[in-house]
């Protein structure tokens, strides 16, 4: 592990000037001289392996703005500051209530220890955990960008059917986003040249052929806040994630479910899917081919071959596309079965 | 009651709990790696990042500038020691800096000691090699491969088993399958990670290393730094997980001793978890096909096992578990063959039940599928094919409970519940299904020394060098002196993990308890004598009492007259102020060699299938049931059960706890458990917890052992048979077999995954 200077600013505006100063305009935040540190739960063990070598921290956990560790409910939605914790999210009883969708999204994720660090900001912001992203002597256009993809012939089984490209086809593999991209959720971030407000499904891009570059964000720039719009029917919404064991491991595939329904009809369906694509990813075909329609076993599986209509399978993630469609249809008729 | 103190039946010791209990859960228990603190230097691997080739160049430049560097081992480093051996004691023959050759994916190239942990990590990351680079062989199938018989590449496999004409039998035979299975790459991942911290005092070379062979290392070392075994010594006094991953020393442990001598300081390299899955030994890949053959009665007439293994191009590490199933049913004929398969790749080596794992779990999949085919209850099935003999040599079984086992495990399970109908079972959206398999793990026990002093306050101190690897051996060796000298368990120390201590066998084969505890036995019974003896006496407190039985028991030595005499009383008779007795045991059929093998670490094995009287085993019978998901198809288990017989149970508790343990990483075979290899690279891909999964809690649900309760007298005077590599084999056949019954699509190729579930 490298030596890096570890620095405490005091707010917001420290941290950003910080951030400035070491910081190129052209820098990728992964990339940077200085980068921000919340939890540390991601940051940290990618500093041990090499792969992440910032060689100054900005630790936000000293941030004065009260506004960043609280939970606020209001008429027009909920807003999370960004040092929220996973673990207070998921145990917030309106959260709960309102959003099932996001208690479960962050209760199905990581284990319980690492809930109590890992902050909201942080979480959304994880980097992949593609076994040849994590090794540094693999080739890995996102860690070295130009080397190859080891991953694209390799073992690529955990790897995305979705949004791939010829450079990259790592998982996102967090499940609070999908919940976010589904529900139409903000992120509000600071940086030099201002406050920004950016929709959840703008932060992330897609690999293409700079998949080094992996948010909206740039290098100065802090989340403070995400916020979820009001959403009368969200109470009837559900995380479901499927994974080789019971807890603490990432998505083979999951979906995160919303329906507004009137009886048996959808008036509207809010869907994304995890452990499947490189980005967070709504399914909005998905979405529309289930609009107006009578929820059953057999438009759930015509809303599931939409979502996965582009999928672009390889040798061993190819399962992902069978099993992200059952576990779509599944998420689908469990959510309609809800007692709300 | 208390689940975890299972309360004893007959020949079963009380459920004490572990003598070092408190000190491990307050984390007062110091590992190797916690030890010594003053002055230590740190060091870091660096490794290869290619399976084959050449290092034509080794970059020191960035390393070596890294601030608090203090030294850089590597080629040229090692010429005056001796390169590793391969075989009990040693991992490999490979000597990673003696020689510039490749041999394996991560394999080392250097190590660089610094000031700081961080600094000699930084440094090792900083070491670039250049490399003539030639296309590695993978495994199986991979252009590349050499295949040769396994027979006779180890001692512990000597023969291909077989018996009667195969051929003609199965030819004959009414009912029969014929089928592949196979079994991936496992990895150790202990939470203790590898380490090795080493420290000269003048010629004396002390080693902190978890260690499951304290004796074994201290003599193999030596050979390699070409000193007097004297100069060195061990120390291991807990280890956290071991399993056969610290049975055999690898080649660090002589390379950080070298860097220690050449800083003149304490050196200590903790291996990462990444380069422990190329610096260690682990479970390699393996290939059966067997074949079955029946009459429509469901008498067995044929059996065939033929099985490969995966190791590495210089060394021939033999699995061989075909003289365990060539021996599990009355088959009437049998025909065995392994090979081993050479790759480039590290060589593998011991993981809990090495032979018994993958061949039994072939095997018990495959008793399913023929039981299946003869339209027959799978319990039933193996009922009607218990042996009177085995079926290779026709001796008989020492003891053999499998169907107390069956019948025990079957009843507790509730088997009588289950409709034999494939996917008949539901609960909801949730396929069930219901699945067994039959475990079995030689008897075997080894030469061992060990030292108990009695003191005249009654305080006992038994010293021995075997291991505390878990499994609670230093709490059942407190025992067994506890009942022998009538001393309660309190006032008994156990000294263990130290080379300078009585030598015991490695603790593998599931040997300590047997060894141990026969050789406390024997330093007890002497003390014994002694004290009888001297009380007895003319002058004695009990003179007049020679023809009389004694015992001993709170401080007294009491005799079947009644009178007593406090023990206190006998030793100032004596005017001692303690008996010593230092005892070695040999089994019976040892040979002359035997106790200078066991001073030598290469203790010789006995039981088995190698004895000459009967064949030693312990045996159980394991019942699974799974939950599948009739949409998305991961598979659950929320029950399973295992009874198991295992001879004189020294305690319920640490029995249990071991059996448990077995029975959890069996379902982590079954269902988690796979090293996946980069064919194009051999190259190890997911090389940490995240990517190599174990069960966690939530995966673990109903779990019941049984322990069976059986007297058998032949295994050792002990009357013990090991049973900590029991409870995890066949545990993965019984869940493929319950994931036929819910789904009708037998899995033959572990683990069991979801995608082989998407049909």
């Amino acid at each position: 592990m490298r030596p890096f200077v570890y620095e405490q600013p005091a707010d917001i505006s420290a941290a950003v000037a910080i951030a400035s100063r070491f910081a190129t305009n052209d820098d990728q935040p992964t990339r940077a001289n200085a980068q921000f540190i919340a939890g540390g739960t991601n940051l940290a063990d990618y500093m041990k392996l090499g792969v992440a070598e910032p060689n100054r921290l900005l630790d936000l956990n000293r941030l004065k703005e009260s506004g960043l560790r609280q939970i606020r409910v209001t008429d027009d939605g909920i807003r999370f500051g960004a040092l929220v914790r996973m673990g207070e999210a998921a145990d917030h009883r309106e959260v709960e209530e309102r959003y099932p969708v996001i208690a479960d999204s962050l209760r199905l994720a990581a284990s319980g220890q690492i809930r109590n660090m890992a902050s909201l900001a942080g979480n959304i912001l994880q980097r992949t955990r593609c076994e040849y992203f994590r090794e540094t002597s693999w080739a890995c256009n996102k860690r070295m960008p130009g080397s190859g993809c080891a991953a694209m012939l390799g073992f690529n089984r955990q790897h995305a059917v979705l949004g791939a490209s010829e450079a990259c086809i790592a998982t996102y593999h967090g499940d609070f986003a999908q919940a976010l991209i589904a529900l139409d959720a903000v992120v509000h971030a600071e940086g030099s040249r201002g406050a920004r407000r950016i929709p959840f499904a703008k932060l992330h891009r897609r690999p293409g052929d700079t998949p080094h570059i992996e948010t909206d964000l740039a290098a100065d720039e802090i989340i403070t806040a995400i916020e979820v719009p009001a959403l009368p029917w969200g109470r009837r919404s559900l995380y479901l994630k499927i994974r080789d064991r019971e807890s603490y491991a990432f998505a083979l595939a999951s979906a995160a479910v919303a329906l507004d329904l009137d009886g048996e009809t959808v008036r509207e369906a809010r869907i994304a899917l995890g452990g499947v694509a490189t980005v967070p990813w709504r399914a909005s075909t998905a979405e529309q081919s289930l609009q107006g329609k009578k929820l059953d076993e057999t438009s759930a599986e015509a809303a599931a071959d939409a979502a996965f209509a582009e999928a672009q399978p390889r040798q061993r993630n190819a399962f992902k596309v069978e099993l992200g469609k059952r576990t779509l249809v599944r998420a689908l008729l469990e959510t309609r079965d809800m007692k709300v | 009651m208390d689940a975890a103190a299972p309360r004893p039946k007959e020949n079963q010791g009380e459920p004490l709990p572990r003598v070092d209990a408190r000190l491990k859960v307050t984390g007062q228990a110091h590992y190797p790696a916690d030890l010594p603190t003053a002055n230590i230097a740190y060091g870091a691997l660096a490794t290869s990042s290619i399976a084959k080739g050449k290092v034509t160049k080794l970059r020191l430049d960035d390393a070596r500038a890294v601030p608090g560097l203090l030294d850089i081992v590597t080629y040229g480093d090692m010429d005056k020691v001796d390169k590793p051996k391969f075989g009990n004691t040693g991992a490999t023959s490979i000597g990673p800096l003696h020689d510039r050759t490749i041999f394996h994916d991560g394999q080392i190239i250097a190590l660089a000691v610094a000031e700081t942990f961080e600094a000699a990590e930084e440094a090792a990351q900083l070491i670039r090699a250049e490399y003539d680079e030639e296309k590695p062989t993978a495994t199986f199938d991979s252009p590349g491969t050499a295949t040769i018989p396994a027979a006779g590449k180890s001692p512990l496999f000597k023969e291909d088993v077989k018996a009667g004409d195969f051929d003609a039998a199965y030819a004959d035979a009414a009912v029969k399958i014929d089928q592949r299975y196979s079994t991936p790459t496992q990895h150790h991942n202990p939470i203790e990670l590898f380490s090795t911290t080493a420290f000269w005092e003048g010629e004396q070379l002390t080693v902190h290393e978890p260690s499951q062979n304290v004796t074994g290392w201290k003599v193999e070392l030596a050979r390699q730094l070409k000193i007097d075994p004297g100069k060195v010594r061990i120390v291991s006094p807990f280890i956290g997980g071991a399993f056969g991953s610290k049975g055999p020393m690898t080649p660090r442990t002589a390379i950080v001793a070298v860097a220690a001598k050449r800083l003149g300081r304490p050196v200590r390299c903790v291996t990462s978890r990444m380069q422990a899955f190329g610096t260690q030994t682990y479970r390699a890949e393996t290939r059966h096909h067997i074949r079955i053959g029946a009459g429509k009665d469901g008498r067995i007439t044929a059996f065939a096992h033929e099985g490969w293994e995966v190791t590495s191009r210089p060394d021939a590490y033999v699995v061989g578990g075909t003289s365990a199933t060539g021996r599990m049913y009355d088959y009437g004929s049998v025909l065995t063959h392994v090979s081993l398969v050479q790759a480039d790749r590290n060589t593998p080596g011991y993981m809990r039940s090495p032979p018994e794992t993958p061949y039994v779990y072939a095997l018990e999949n495959a008793m399913d599928e023929m039981a299946v085919a003869l339209g027959m209850d799978p319990v039933e099935f193996r009922r009607i094919n218990e042996p009177k003999a085995e079926p290779i040599g026709k001796k008989p079984f020492s003891s053999r409970s499998l169907t107390q086992c069956y019948d025990q495990a079957a009843d507790a399970f509730g088997w009588v519940r289950r409709d034999p109908k494939v996917g008949a079972m539901r609960d909801g959206d949730w396929l069930v299904g219901m699945g067994c398999a039959t475990a079995i793990y030689p008897t075997a026990v080894a030469p061992c020394a060990a030292r108990v002093r009695l003191t005249v306050d009654g305080d006992v101190r038994l010293q021995c060098g075997s291991h505390e690897i878990g499994t609670g051996v230093r709490t059942v060796a407190g025992q067994m002196a506890s009942e022998r000298l009538g001393v309660s368990i309190e006032r008994i120390s156990v000294e263990m993990g130290d080379s300078s201590l009585p030598p015991a066998p490695v603790s593998g084969g599931s040997i300590s308890t047997a060894s141990v505890c026969s050789a406390v036995l024997k330093a007890c019974d002497a003390i014994r004598a002694k004290l009888f003896a001297a009380a007895s006496a003319e002058g004695g407190p009990l003179a007049g009492s020679h023809n009389e039985e004694f015992e001993l028991a709170g401080g007294k030595i009491v005799a079947n007259s009644g009178a007593s005499a406090k023990v206190e009383d006998v030793l100032k008779a004596m005017q001692v102020g303690a008996i010593e007795e230092y005892a070695e045991f040999a089994p019976k059929g040892a040979t002359p060699e035997a106790l200078k093998k066991l001073y030598a670490g290469t203790p010789e094995f006995h039981g088995g299938d190698q004895d000459e009287d009967s064949v030693k085993y312990a045996f159980g019978a394991e019942f699974v049931e799974v939950r599948i998901n009739r949409y998305t198809r991961e598979i659950r288990v929320p029950r399973i059960v295992g009874a198991f017989a295992a001879g004189r149970i020294m305690n319920t508790r640490t029995a249990r706890s071991q059996l448990m343990g077995g029975m959890i990483w069996g379902i982590g075979q079954a269902l988690h458990e796979a090293t996946e290899v980069d064919r194009r690279y051999a190259r190890y891909v997911n090389r940490d917890l995240q990517d190599y999964l174990v069960p966690v809690n939530a995966d673990i649900k109903d779990l019941q052992v049984i322990l069976v309760p059986e007297v058998d007298h032949a295994v050792n005077p002990a009357g013990v048979k090991g049973l900590g590599e029991l409870g995890n084999v066949g545990t993965a056949a019984a869940v493929a077999n319950a994931v036929y019954h819910a789904t009708g699509t037998r899995i033959r190729d572990l683990p069991i995954r979801i995608e082989q579930l998407l049909v």
